[in-house]
């Protein structure tokens, strides 16, 4: 039984081109069907569906013939991942389907500072292939509290490590549950609550049967559908509107017209220079200011570097040596998608710049209705449902001529992305292309997070602190009955639609930063680190990471009253964004866990710090505790030290042994 | 203690891990700091500053992560520490 499943193991392994390249050809195949269906006039909702339809049911064929009942397969995919396919299967855990969908938009809407967010969450791939990912692979651990524990000596690094990871996972897999239930109920017109089950189905058939095994194999399918989804609509609208079919380069010229339009509407008043100033493309630091926009680089790229469900995919390669190239290999696929979405962005603006500013009230495109009616554009203030009610909106303000001015113009970040397929005049197939890819990006990265964080209860709670001695198949039931608890309990809190969500999910990469970096850093570059320095160092930049996060966000008049913090400042004109005098006076103003709309939620904090980089302060005070509480006690043990140098040199195998019955 | 081996192994794989956090915290943050001065030189329409967050720090990013896979398994085997194939 084992040999011959390891035996169909390697055949698939060494087909792996032929069979993703019949995979990729069937894939064009199925887009050319459809688009030749939309010609004969089937009616947009079918497609869509089809699209969908076909997409998940590809997914759930290979989590179903993926299924396995061996621990190290289940685990860590049996280590037989190719670093090239490893590669690919970490592009499509990290790029969530907020990447997908939204990046572009916040590109639009921040202009240069959103480039905090392209270079922190490829930059972090360094620290993630140098300093980490090859050490763990060489320990062999099965999760990353594993190697906590064996590094630290003990369970309560291992428990340490396991809050952390649910701290930073659970809030992302319930934003992507929320992703997949928007997609469907934006193109498939489906209920939003029966969205988030029916996606929640397409993630638990694709993880339950063959864990890590099932949803590697998925993942690489899901790239693919993600990538050229992503892909596909911005190549074509670059040919058609500068020849060239090549985004990344054409989209300069579209940045120079931009600016060009920007000083223009100055000149003729359709902006203002106070909105200008805040809002032209490259100029930077208009929306955060340079120390803002550098402690989120930073804050991202650490986060990046350790949160556990990229660095589990790295426990699946051959080798150390396979590791490396594979850290490589994904930040090159990640690349293809991070280096385009500013490409959308500008284009996108200069549709909106070119087309609707300055341009009649009464005269906007169709588009802008498509989205105003589901409320992701206003025009003057309101949803743009309807001509009426936008000619009304703007009627309304004082002194407006009728012609739409740069202020009046309002767009969720959604809809750049989704827009580009219309904008660019292609019919419906591309359109669904791109809803099949946002889904894809959904569920490829919730599918990883729900994996690492039912791992983290099963094999670090349930099997290494509970039950020693449980039996494999009791461990692999105990893995799957927690996966789908823990998928359930993620899609039951995406269905009550928290409002807080999408900043939660921001929040991830600091917690996880401050948390987990500075042992897992120390403990392989610093043998001197011992156990009660890691877990002084993981409570003390954690604790300090959440309590700024929490403070700030839902305590922020006590943060203002008794922690000496004080308002941010506007990054163009350095002024208080609020006054905090009169907002703690106010009769709301020691108000506790405010929703965003108290006047100070979010808007105070220590040396005019954004929240969103609240690692800024835990990592390196966990640096420092860390090291400090070390050299204070006694140094680790031979052999411990042993175990360091093992996993400083790839050769002899993996350190942790498994039981293989 | 360790052998002379282990420590000329581990200097080695120090030393290239200050080069590759050098390159990336100079392509990650120190470039980006000269924004404004990069803005007035101008590529293919890119103002030049703006090029480097959105494309330049990333293609150095995939070259030199595929260079360090190289250069650290090249240590590996002088050591004689690398993995059988």
């Amino acid at each position: 039984m084992t040999a011959q499943a390891t035996s169909r193991g390697g055949d698939f392994t060494s087909n792996l081109g032929r069979i993703y390249g019949i995979y990729t050809g069937g894939f064009a195949a199925f887009i050319i069907l459809v688009a030749i269906l939309e010609r004969a006039g089937v009616p947009n909702q079918i497609l869509g569906y089809m699209f969908v339809g076909f997409t998940v049911l590809v997914y759930a064929f290979i989590g179903i013939v993926s299924r396995t009942v061996q621990v190290s397969e289940y685990y860590v995919a049996g280590r037989k991942v190719p670093a090239f396919y490893n590669g690919m299967a970490t592009g499509a855990d990290w790029m969530s389907g907020a990447s997908f969908v939204g990046m572009a938009g916040s590109l639009f809407l921040l202009g240069y500072d959103g480039l905090a967010f392209v270079l922190g969450w490829t930059g972090g791939y360094v620290l993630v292939a140098v300093l980490v990912a090859p050490f763990l692979r060489k320990f062999g651990a099965y999760t990353v509290p594993d190697f906590l524990a064996a590094r630290y000596g003990g369970n309560t690094a291992r428990m340490l490590g396991v809050m952390v990871l649910l701290a930073c996972s659970f809030t992302y897999v319930v934003a992507q549950i929320f992703a997949t239930g928007l997609i469907a109920q934006r193109f498939l017109g489906m209920d939003f609550v029966v969205a988030v089950y029916v996606g929640l189905l397409g993630i638990l058939v694709c993880s339950m049967l063959g864990g890590m095994r099932a949803v590697t194999w998925t993942q690489v399918a899901q790239y693919i559908v993600l990538i050229v989804a992503y892909l596909v609509p911005v190549v074509i609208l670059s040919a058609k509107k500068f020849g060239l079919p090549i985004p990344q380069l054409t989209y300069g010229s579209a940045i120079a017209e931009i600016t060009a339009l920007e000083q223009s509407f100055v000149a003729k008043g359709l902006a203002t220079e106070a909105v200008m100033a805040a809002k032209a493309h490259t100029t930077p630091f208009n929306s955060y200011s340079p120390a803002n926009y550098f402690a989120l680089i930073l804050c991202l790229m650490v986060g990046t570097a350790s949160l556990p469900h990229v660095l589990m995919r790295y426990f699946t390669t051959p080798s150390v040596r396979d590791a490396r190239m594979s850290v490589a290999w994904s930040l090159l696929f990640i690349f293809l998608l991070y280096f385009t979405a500013p490409a959308y962005a500008a284009f996108s603006k200069l549709e909106v710049y070119s087309t609707l500013i300055g341009k009649n009230v009464a005269d906007m495109p169709a588009w802008v209705f498509t989205y105003g009616k589901l409320g992701l554009v206003t025009i003057c203030g309101k949803a743009a449902d309807s001509v009426a009610t936008i000619t009304a909106a703007c009627q309304a303000l004082p002194g407006h001529a009728g012609v739409l001015r740069l202020q009046d113009f309002g767009i969720n970040t959604d809809v750049v992305v989704l827009s580009t397929p219309e904008i660019a005049g292609l019919p419906y197939v591309i359109a669904g292309l791109v809803a099949a890819g946002g889904l894809a990006a959904a569920l490829s990265t919730a599918d990883g997070l729900l994996l690492a964080i039912a791992n983290a209860l099963s094999h670090d709670i349930y099997y290494k602190m509970i039950d020693k001695n449980a039996p494999t198949a009791r461990r692999l039931i105990v893995s799957r009955v927690l996966l789908v608890v823990v998928a359930v309990a993620a899609a039951w809190t995406a269905s009550k639609r928290p409002a807080d969500i999408l900043a939660m999910v921001s929040w991830a990469f600091s917690l996880a930063a401050a948390g987990l970096f500075p042992a897992l850093v120390l403990g392989i570059w610093d043998k001197r680190t011992n156990r009660a320095g890691a877990i002084a160092g993981i409570i003390a930049g954690f604790g300090l990471c959440l309590f700024y996060l929490v403070v700030t966000r839902y305590f922020p008049g006590h943060g203002a009253a008794y922690f000496g913090m004080s308002s941010l400042l506007n990054p163009v004109t350095g002024a208080p964004l609020v006054d905090v005098a009169k907002a703690l006076a106010a009769p709301n103003g020691m108000e506790t866990w405010v929703a965003g709309t108290h006047p100070l939620a979010s808007k105070v904090g220590w040396f005019n710090m954004n929240n969103i980089s609240s690692a800024i302060f835990g990592l390196p005070v966990g640096f420092i505790v860390m090291f400090a509480v070390s050299r204070l006690t006694a140094a680790p043990s031979q052999e411990l030290q042993d175990f360091v140098d093992n996993c400083r040199r790839p050769r002899g195998g993996t350190i942790m042994e498994e039981k293989t019955t | 203690m360790n052998s002379p081996d282990e420590s000329k192994h581990w200097d080695k794989t120090s030393r290239l891990m200050i080069t590759m956090m050098s390159i990336w915290f100079f392509f990650g943050f120190v470039i980006h700091m000269f924004v404004n001065q990069l803005n007035t030189i101008k590529i293919f329409g890119f103002p030049f500053g703006y090029y480097m967050a959105a494309q330049g720090s990333l293609i150095v990013f995939v070259a030199m992560l595929f260079w360090f896979a190289k250069a650290q398994d090249k240590i590996d085997r002088e050591s004689g520490f690398a993995e059988d194939e």
